[in-house]
């Protein structure tokens, strides 16, 4: 197994502790439930990836908590990251 | 359920002391010296030091003046001497007057009162070597777990705070208010992004408004030097790093608040009086953020790091915490608790029991690495206006 870490059965989004390769296949829990997912990009240390299919316009979910909005369509696998979310909160006061 | 508890000292109207200090307290910063050097000179002594204290507005000077009594009755002491040079704008026989009540052995030190530096040096090393003879009678006795305060802080954080050590906290916490504990944490700025999770988990909509009010005046107050918290958040090294947004770097860090309903929302150094989970106004600089938790009453307080920071506090143990293989390696020194990597969120439970456990050692008498290291200074408190 891989260390990847979902820190909510809510979470649509996995976090990695090592760089995954394009195109390899990653096993791993959330909660009680194995994942079997094979990832589509070069996924970093620290970087996330979608284990379910998200729709432009759906919310990211990490932590169980919303973090963003994707701004196109990601597949499971995908990396997800700035080039395809947004976040709802980072505003300026003034 | 068994019920879990600790071997602590009693004290009269507040939660019993882990450990039994005399505290030499420094009314003002010119008195740090003095301050420092009795204590060194007197086993069993701590000092606690700050640059505040004079030449400074009113507001500040009460703010001063009221985390230094609430420090003086944090349970971990047992006696105090309060130090001042006699010109001070926090003067030492207020504070004096108003730790009275606490059935603590008291004294204090004013150098202006005496004949010069090394006559009042000799003064307070014998009324510390007194205190210090006084408390040694003091024995102590079993008390439940649900008389401790915990107060949470992280420093020096990486990626694995995040995904590790706060959210293991986080379990951690959820167990301590289960069992009838209370749980103090704070570092409002890493509330902004992440106020509305937060929020939803006040008790009622007046601590809401606190807390929401709380992280509106610390945006304001750093909007107003020119700056923008949001503007630059996440920053380019957390980008690099995976994080998207400032939500997710948020709910990173207040993640080690756990999940419970929020009891009560305090300003900066106020004593907290009731149980439970207890938000607080302080900031996240390590020497301010401790003295916060140390003067709401915390016996001790769990530190969670990536890079391995070694801050502790004069009188309450730190337990460090970090999901860092390598930093819990290299830095072993500084480490308390480990928590290698997991997968799933259900193996977070075996780890907060472990951690439990640890805190419950460290309360009965166990040196925490922050203690071994005596690595204490600097301390200070957080005020909000200008030196004058």
């Amino acid at each position: 197994m891989r260390e990847i870490v979902v820190l909510d059965v809510k979470d649509n989004v996995a976090t990695t502790l090592e760089d995954l390769n394009p195109g390899e296949l990653v096993c791993f829990k959330s909660g009680n439930r194995k994942i079997e997912i094979t990832v589509l990009n070069k996924i970093n240390y620290g970087h996330k990836f979608a284990i379910m299919e998200i729709k432009k316009g759906q919310s990211i979910i990490k932590y169980g908590e919303i973090i963003g909005t994707a701004t196109s369509n990601i597949n499971i696998g995908e990396h997800v990251h700035i080039h395809n979310v947004i976040g709802n909160r980072a505003r300026s006061v003034n | 359920m068994s019920e879990m508890g600790f071997y602590g000292y009693s004290r009269s109207n507040n939660r019993p002391g882990i450990r039994n200090y005399v505290g030499i307290f420094s009314a003002v910063t010119c008195a740090n010296q003095l301050t420092q050097n009795i204590a060194n000179k007197v086993d069993n002594c701590v000092s606690f030091t700050h640059s505040h204290g004079c030449g400074q507005v009113k507001s500040d000077l009460k703010i001063v003046e009221k985390v230094l009594i609430n420090l003086i009755n944090n349970p971990n002491i047992g006696a105090a001497i309060i130090v001042g040079i006699g010109c001070e704008g926090v003067q030492v026989s207020n504070i004096y007057r108003k730790c009275r009540s606490m059935g603590k052995p008291l004294d204090y030190v004013v150098l202006m009162d005496e004949s010069g530096y090394k006559n009042a040096l000799d003064i307070g090393i014998k009324k510390a070597q007194r205190l210090a003879d006084e408390i040694k009678k003091q024995e102590k006795v079993w008390q439940p777990l649900s008389e401790l305060l915990v107060g949470i802080k992280c420093g020096a954080s990486d990626t694995t705070s995040g995904l590790i050590s706060n959210p293991l906290v986080g379990h951690t916490v959820d167990l301590l208010i289960d069992r009838g504990a209370s749980v103090v944490f704070g570092e409002v700025t890493e509330f902004i992004g992440a106020e509305n999770y937060l929020a939803k988990r006040c008790k009622t909509q007046k601590i809401k408004q606190k807390l929401m009010e709380a992280v509106e005046n610390i945006e304001k107050r750093i909007i107003d030097t020119g700056e923008d918290i949001r503007g630059g958040q996440p920053s380019e090294g957390n980008i690099r790093g995976g994080i998207t947004t400032l939500e997710e770097k948020s709910l990173g860090a207040i993640n080690k608040s756990g999940s419970r309903k929020i009891s009560d929302f305090l300003q900066y150094g106020d004593r907290v009086s009731i149980k439970g989970l207890i938000a607080m106004d302080y900031p996240g600089r390590e020497p301010e953020a401790l003295t916060g938790a140390a003067a709401a009453g915390a016996q001790l307080i769990i530190f969670t790091t990536g890079l391995g920071a070694p801050q502790g506090f004069p009188f309450v143990p730190i337990i460090k915490v970090t999901g860092n293989k390598n930093t819990s390696l290299k830095l072993k020194t500084h480490i308390d608790y480990y928590e290698k990597f997991l997968s799933g969120n259900n193996e977070f439970k075996e780890g907060a029991n472990k951690l439990l456990k640890k805190i419950i050692n460290i309360a009965n008498g166990e040196k925490s690495k922050s203690e071994e290291l005596s690595f204490y200074e600097p301390t200070n408190i957080w005020v909000k206006g200008p030196v004058i």
